[in-house]
């Protein structure tokens, strides 16, 4: 089990944790006390995938370029 | 006889040109009548002048055409001319007239023909790969769930509207666009400097950098498709440090980007479906490994309480566990005090019958036998003493007797023969050994003498001792109370409290207390 808090996990991370602990609690070999906190942990890491799923938000922008081909900023793009 | 009038020969009335005017001639004709024209031809030999001109040939199996382009030109072709190289070179032909020579100035070379195109290709794709720019193991993986998009293309057109669309539909992303040319001279630099450009945004800057880059472009012929081809794209994706999708062109059309690409997707659709996963599918993943901990968490609790229960009826009443042991308690309890008077009663008995046998007149009997024992023995003692004496004495004469017979006068004749002889040589060998010590002891004396200052002294040299301790300084010296010089003959004490010849007495000096 990683240390990493599940707050800074990424989506993959999270889901490779969660899928872990599944397979752990499902192989039901684990200590009553264990169970407890990993389906604790296993919970955080549910809630930390669904966040990851619901940031899903399309935001479209083009880079502006000045006359060098140098980035000076970006405009949204819209309607496509 | 007409040496002056030229005789007109038929045809000599033509005008006359001078050399000047006739290469000044054909030059007008020839730059009159091909000042555009395009050439094809395989390129022969090539020589790039130091003045930055770069003058090669144009052949066919027959002719040989010079063709040069100035240094300004070289600069603008998008293809340079290499040998053995089948190309269609625009420009105009002009003359040389000082050699008697014309040539092509080329402005533009196009490799002519697909297969020319194909050809050049191949050469760039062995050479990238010859570098290892192809390798597997340089592919970088692509992340799982970009955050952000950087996407190389036309900003108008139906790449980036599928690209977006294709997103949307599978898990809605931020996207940045970096508009480029997609075709044409310009499309190469332009996607270079795109890949480059992404990579040198920052993490956290204001412009965020992108996670994972998708360069893509429609269908179209090898020649709309040519700027994905050149080596300066290839190099910057394999060079991107941001994992890169090439997207160019339909499925059968394979660009050298795509082979230095960390992934290749047939078309820009399909670019959008490696970048990321589908949302939906994700949240009904997330849902079931839900369900799939609370189960197998409900699971564990529920076995172990049907665990627990199954034990707790295997687990006896408490009552059982002591009954017996009240019932024995009861039997024991009830049996003590019957117990307990048996055994009283049987030490009484035993008591009565000790005491009955403990009387005085026993006691008297008792010490009245042993008294007659006693007087028995006293009796027996004085005569055995008698005769053990008499037996003892009588030995001692045997024995004397026996002594006197053995002569012990001869024997003790041999050891003292023996005796002689050994200290005979304990005297030899002891003198022998006192007398090598000795010759050590006075070699070890010469020895210690030569290395000990004493032969030094005998040399000149003198010890100088001041307080007990051997003087090596003249502050020493000058601070020490008295002062000792050793010579080889005796010792030298000089000054000393009393006498300090250093310091002489103050000159008299009239004094008021002298």
């Amino acid at each position: 089990m990683s240390d990493k808090p599940v707050g800074e996990m990424s989506f993959e991370e999270a889901m490779a944790a969660l899928e872990a602990i599944v397979g752990q609690l499902e192989s039901g070999d684990v200590e009553l006390e264990k169970s407890i906190t990993l389906y604790e942990r296993g919970a955080a890491l549910k809630k930390r995938c669904e966040e990851k799923l619901k940031e899903a938000e399309e935001k479209v922008a083009a880079i502006t370029l000045d006359e060098q081909g140098n980035p000076t900023g970006t405009t949204p793009v819209e309607g496509m | 006889m007409n040496d002056l009038i030229d005789d007109p020969q038929p045809g000599e009335n033509a005008h006359e040109f001078s050399v000047t005017e006739i290469s000044g001639a054909v030059k007008r004709v020839i730059e009159g009548e091909f000042g555009r024209v395009r050439v094809r031809g395989e390129v022969g030999r090539v020589f790039p002048a130091r003045s930055g001109h770069l003058y090669f040939d144009l052949k066919d199996q027959r002719n040989v055409l010079a063709s040069v382009s100035w240094k300004g030109q070289v600069s603008r072709l998008t293809v340079k001319p290499e040998e053995g190289m089948e190309v269609v070179a625009t420009g105009r032909l002009t003359t040389f007239g000082s050699q008697s020579k014309y040539q092509l100035n080329v402005e533009d070379i196009r490799p002519a023909g697909v297969g020319a195109l194909m050809a050049m290709l191949e050469k760039r794709k062995k050479a990238l790969q010859a570098e290892g720019l192809f390798a597997e193991d340089r592919k970088r993986p692509l992340p799982y769930l970009p955050d952000v998009i950087g996407v190389v293309t036309s900003p108008s057109g139906a790449v980036i509207r599928d690209i977006l669309h294709r997103l949307r539909e599978r898990f809605p992303r931020k996207v940045l666009i970096w508009p480029v040319v997609v075709q044409g001279d310009a499309c190469a630099p332009q996607v270079a400097a795109a890949i480059e450009g992404f990579n040198r945004l920052t993490a956290g800057g204001e412009v965020p950098r992108p996670d994972l880059l998708i360069v893509a472009r429609g269908g179209g012929s090898i020649e709309d498709l040519w700027g994905f081809n050149e080596e300066t794209v290839a190099r910057a994706a394999a060079a991107s440090k941001i994992p890169l999708i090439s997207a160019v062109g339909h499925q059968t059309d394979t660009t050298l980007i795509d082979y230095v690409s960390d992934k290749r997707a047939p078309t820009p659709t399909a670019a959008a479906e490696l970048a990321v996963p589908v949302r939906h599918e994700l949240l009904a993943w997330v849902e079931g490994q839900g369900a799939r901990l609370s189960r197998a968490a409900s699971r564990a609790v529920g076995q172990r309480r049907q665990r627990l229960a199954d034990l707790t009826r295997a687990l006896p009443r408490p009552e059982t566990l002591v009954t017996a042991a009240r019932q024995r308690l009861d039997y024991a309890e009830a049996r003590l005090p019957r117990a307990l008077r048996a055994l009283a009663q049987g030490k009484r008995l035993t008591l009565g019958r000790s005491a009955a046998a403990l009387r005085p007149a026993t006691l008297r009997r008792a010490l009245q036998g042993q008294r007659e024992r006693l007087a028995g023995i006293a009796a027996r003692l004085a005569p055995g003493a008698e005769r053990t004496i008499r037996d003892r004495a009588r030995a001692l004469s045997n024995a004397a007797a026996r002594l006197r017979a053995a002569n012990p006068g001869r024997d003790l004749t041999r050891r003292r023969d023996g005796f002689e002889a050994l200290s005979a040589r304990l005297t030899i060998s002891a003198t022998s050994q006192v007398n090598s010590w000795g010759r050590r002891l006075d070699a070890l004396e010469r020895l210690r003498q030569s290395l000990g200052y004493t032969e030094t002294l005998r040399r000149g040299y003198a010890v100088v001792r001041g307080d007990g301790a051997v003087v090596t300084s003249k502050s020493r010296a000058e601070h020490a109370a008295a002062l000792e010089i050793e010579f080889t003959d005796g010792r030298l004490r000089l000054g000393g409290k009393p006498v300090r010849k250093d310091k002489p007495p103050p000159p008299k000096q009239g004094s008021l207390f002298d």
